[in-house]
């Protein structure tokens, strides 16, 4: 299959760099500027989301309404995880996947290079359009980033209509970039490179787009039974029409919880490249690491009903799943081992991808941890919907995908920029990041356990002291992303020039081609021994 | 694990919980039933074995980190696979899954056997405030946070339970099986009380059963854990356990003020009383939409004040109160107020915040309105 590559084209594209102007961003079917596009959209959306949450703290930060009022706040956090989720981190992922994945795999560019085009443009008129609903009347979308039914049909705000069409059109995105993902990775592998020597970015991006295939359609569904609900007289989540306000959040979570998976498993490659190159020691177990992977992401749609442990799922049901979400460790376990022994004995330095790789593998652990015992059913029937679950989510999403993106993005900046990124500034980006991180969110574990509520906008003094803490801890994570922006606009000016390789214990194709690599690469596909 | 241990770490919890206000309490509750109690040794014990996995592996990273740098002149070894220790570390952890599976079953079936219970309560939420229904006992109520308004707006000093205290609480009698059918009127919530280690969904149009068995009598607390719209954090579940003499002395004076509240209905009100009534039923019952001043919170929560259906006829007024406006926010009171708080509500309203419709609604026109209906 990798051979199919046409040669007679390669001399030719040589000819013609960039369009000059706006149009070249607008018009443009190049993997590398496409996949520009979708960090710098990303990391807007990563400002305008952690924003949301700085709302989130400042209220948050002492009993009693201060800033805003329940209605808003209720906005905030349900905006705040729908731009996470769908506008920083899915697209920080598809931007990475576009940068590297044609790099890693010798192809010349993504196998199709229009759509990749149509499904990056998509997301900024998605989010104009879930943006705008803060300015309707009524107000935006209150009801959770989980959206339940009947909050989400009968008792909605009107602005629901404008955040079902984002959805819709975030759908249509995200299915198109998994298409080709999976288009790219099976048809334009360099020759030699077969799929068991692909590097683990590649077949964790392969498995990612599979389950982004399978379960968006799942997701567009959802929010149109909605959308009938609220427009069209239908009854499927509403109880008085013969509907069941249950069977919504089964299909959302038959979409959420793959999704979780979709949100994670890119970074576990990412990791899975660096690691090695700072321990100058090659990845401890690449096979089971592959079937890991594999093994997670089929679990992951049989484990969806742990989200919905108290709305009175019968015994054997309950079971079920708890086994099911209890053998997600196994799997998971591994790739932590792995990457433990990847370390051990190596020769490692600590460049800052390394160390946000570390402290992926360490912090993601945790998050484990907390979902290993959020699996216990009947423990859960204690933690679900308090802080101690806000606490477990965050600690695999922040240090999980965020520190996997962030990993990534000064393992490859040199690549993209034909610069070295500052080292001293990005350490303390790293290290400012880490304590707030914990900061901000080891805090909500004690208040969850205690009996806080999550999506609450005030609380008893009993919870005052640590949420004081977690906001403190969360303006400062706020703020350290601004250093982050600065050193990665500081890198792309200017800086030590980076040769191909800068970092002499890296592996892979993408570091045989200059730096910055070329606005055309591997227009001859190169030969994998 | 052995219960002592965590009997000691229950009672210090408890002190530091309920004596010091405890604004550094860092773990569940134990609670005050077997349930609770076995659901926190599964907490505890699962907690542990994170703990002991967790300094295991994050120890040998650790030491890793400390000897095999670069720095150190270490050089890099160039193994990369091992089938032995990937099959060890599928299998140990899966075993330990196992030992964890077995007392976590044990326990669920226990907490989904709800039969032979001694009295059975309905627990219906609404936006925002839960009702508690007495099956078989003619006993019925709703049970509404009572944190004054100028305390969660910071002008006042906030009271020791702020936003964790109702106007009638739970009351249930120790040492009872005590089974709760858990639904809703609107949107899904979920009644928890950490003391029962009862989290249940209400799911509208659905009953959700759950149990418990309380083993000490005191005031237990918790709160709505779903999200369920604006005023999703001021909806709190207060418990009272009372021994059972008590708990009879209690249902039956309970039985006595329904009948006194369904005289009301025939008493003569004049305007004052009426309205008197009101303006407490209103606070409780429409101010967190409708606001005190009655200005609400357009467009979701439209303005009383000066608005046509307070000041207009009184027969729309009545209707809206009554039935509700499908489609909005605005529920159907009909069902959840008596008819003299409906009409005292409705005089206060028309009468309230410079609306100087100056008629009276009374508990009768309220029942004819019903009447007229069925």
């Amino acid at each position: 299959m990798s051979a199919v590559i046409d040669h007679g084209h390669a001399g030719h594209d040589h000819h013609h760099g960039p369009a000059k102007g706006l149009m070249r961003w607008v018009l443009t079917t190049n993997h590398k500027d496409i996949g520009t596009m979708y960090l710098w959209f990303s990391f807007a959306m990563f400002l305008l989301g952690g924003s949301f949450a700085m709302v989130i703290r400042a209220e948050l930060f002492q009993p009693g309404l201060q800033i805003v009022q329940p209605e808003f706040f209720n906005q905030m956090t349900t905006m705040h995880g729908l731009v996470m989720v769908f506008g920083a981190v899915m697209p920080a992922f598809v931007g990475l996947a576009n940068w590297m994945i044609p790099l890693m795999v010798g192809a010349p560019d993504m196998a199709l290079p229009r759509m990749n085009n149509f499904s990056f443009w998509l997301l900024p008129a998605a989010f104009t359009l879930l943006v705008s609903t803060l300015f309707m009347e009524g107000g935006g979308p209150n009801f959770g980033w989980t959206f339940y039914a009947p909050l989400s049909t009968t008792y909605a705000p009107a602005s629901v209509t404008f955040f079902i069409f984002a959805i819709h059109l975030m759908g249509f995105s995200s299915i198109m970039g998994a298409i080709n993902v999976i288009a790219t990775i099976l048809n334009l592998r360099a020759p030699g490179m077969t799929l068991m020597k692909m590097p683990l970015f590649v077949w964790t991006w392969l498995i990612t787009a599979f389950l982004l295939i399978a379960v968006m359609p799942v997701l567009a569904g959802v929010v149109t039974m909605m959308l009938m609900d609220i427009h069209f007289g239908t009854s499927f989540f509403s109880a008085a029409g013969g509907g069941d306000p249950v069977l919504f959040q089964h299909v959302f979570w038959f979409f959420g919880h793959p999704e979780v998976y979709i949100m994670i498993l890119p970074a576990f490659g990412a990791v899975s490249s660096i690691i090695p190159t700072f321990a100058r020691k090659p990845l401890f177990g690449y096979t089971s690491m592959v079937y890991a992977t594999a093994s997670i992401a089929l679990l992951s749609f049989l484990v969806w009903a742990h989200h919905m442990f108290t709305v009175g799922i019968p015994l054997t049901g309950e079971l079920f799943f708890m086994y099911a979400t209890m053998l997600i460790a196994v799997p998971t376990g591994v790739k932590v081992f792995n990457w433990a022994s990847t370390m051990w004995q190596g020769s490692m330095t600590f460049e800052a991808p390394m160390l946000f790789s570390v402290a992926f593998v360490i912090l993601f652990t945790i998050g484990g941890f907390s979902g290993l015992m959020l699996a216990i059913a009947p423990a859960d029937f204690q933690y679900h919907d308090t802080y101690f679950v806000v606490a477990h989510f965050h600690y695999v999403l922040v240090p999980g995908a965020i520190f996997g993106i962030f990993a990534s993005a000064y393992y490859w900046l040199p690549k993209w920029t034909g610069h070295m990124y500052d080292e001293t500034l990005a350490k303390l980006h790293f290290w400012m990041s880490f304590i707030g991180m914990n900061m901000a969110f080891f805090p909500m574990h004690f208040v969850g356990l205690a009996g806080m509520p999550r999506r609450i906008p005030d609380y008893n003094m009993m919870f005052a002291n640590f949420n004081m803490i977690s906001s403190i801890g969360a303006f400062a994570f706020g703020a350290t992303q601004l250093l982050f922006l600065f050193i990665v606009i500081k890198c792309i000016r200017g800086g030590k020039p980076a040769p191909a390789k800068p970092w002499d214990g890296a592996d892979g194709l993408e570091w045989t081609v200059p730096s910055p690599a070329p606005y055309h690469t591997f227009s001859t596909p190169p030969e994998v021994k | 694990m052995s219960r002592h241990p965590h009997v000691w770490m229950g009672i210090l919890l408890w002190l530091v919980f309920g004596t010091a206000q405890a604004s550094w309490t860092t773990n569940m509750t134990p609670g005050a039933t077997e349930v609770s109690r076995s659901v926190f040794d599964l907490h505890m014990t699962i907690f542990w074995i994170c703990v002991v996995i967790g300094v295991v592996v994050f120890g040998a990273m650790i030491w890793s980190m400390i000897i095999h740098r670069r720095s150190t002149g270490q050089e890099p070894a160039h193994f990369h696979e091992s089938t032995t220790v990937e099959i060890l570390w599928t299998v140990v952890p899966l075993l330990i899954l196992v030992v964890m599976a077995v007392p976590a079953t044990k326990t669920l079936i226990n907490i989904y056997d709800s039969s032979e219970s001694d009295l059975d309560i309905q627990v219906t939420g609404y936006q925002w405030k839960w009702h508690y229904k007495y099956l078989g006992q003619d006993v019925e109520f709703f049970s509404n946070l009572t944190t004054p308004q100028a305390q969660i707006n910071n002008q006042e000093a906030k009271g020791e339970n702020y936003l964790r205290e109702v106007d009638n609480p739970l009351v249930i009698p120790v040492d009872a099986k005590v089974r709760f059918l858990i639904t809703s009127a609107d949107v899904i919530h979920a009644w928890w009380v950490p003391a029962m280690a009862v989290k249940k969904d209400a799911i509208p149009g659905f009953i959700n059963e759950s149990w418990t068995r309380m083993d000490t009598p005191g005031t237990y607390r918790g709160q709505c854990a779903e999200l369920c719209g604006k005023d999703h954090g001021f909806m709190p579940i207060v418990v009272e356990v009372k021994s059972k003499p008590d708990f009879e002395a209690w249902l039956a004076k309970r039985k006595e003020e329904a009948l006194a509240e369904k005289e009301l209905t025939s008493k003569e009100w004049t305007l004052e009383e009426l309205s008197a009534r009101g303006e407490k039923a209103y606070a409780t019952n429409c101010a967190s939409c409708h606001q005190a001043n009655g200005e609400g919170l357009p467009p979701m929560f439209p303005a009383l004040k000066g608005s046509s259906v307070a000041t207009g006829p009184a027969e729309e007024h009545i209707h809206t109160v009554v039935e509700g406006r499908p489609g909005t926010a605005m529920a159907a009171f009909g069902k959840q107020l008596s008819e003299v708080d409906i009409a005292a509500i409705i005089t206060y309203e028309r009468n309230a915040w410079g609306n100087k419709v100056g008629d009276m609604v009374t508990p009768k026109d309220i029942l004819d309105f019903k009447k007229a209906k069925e």
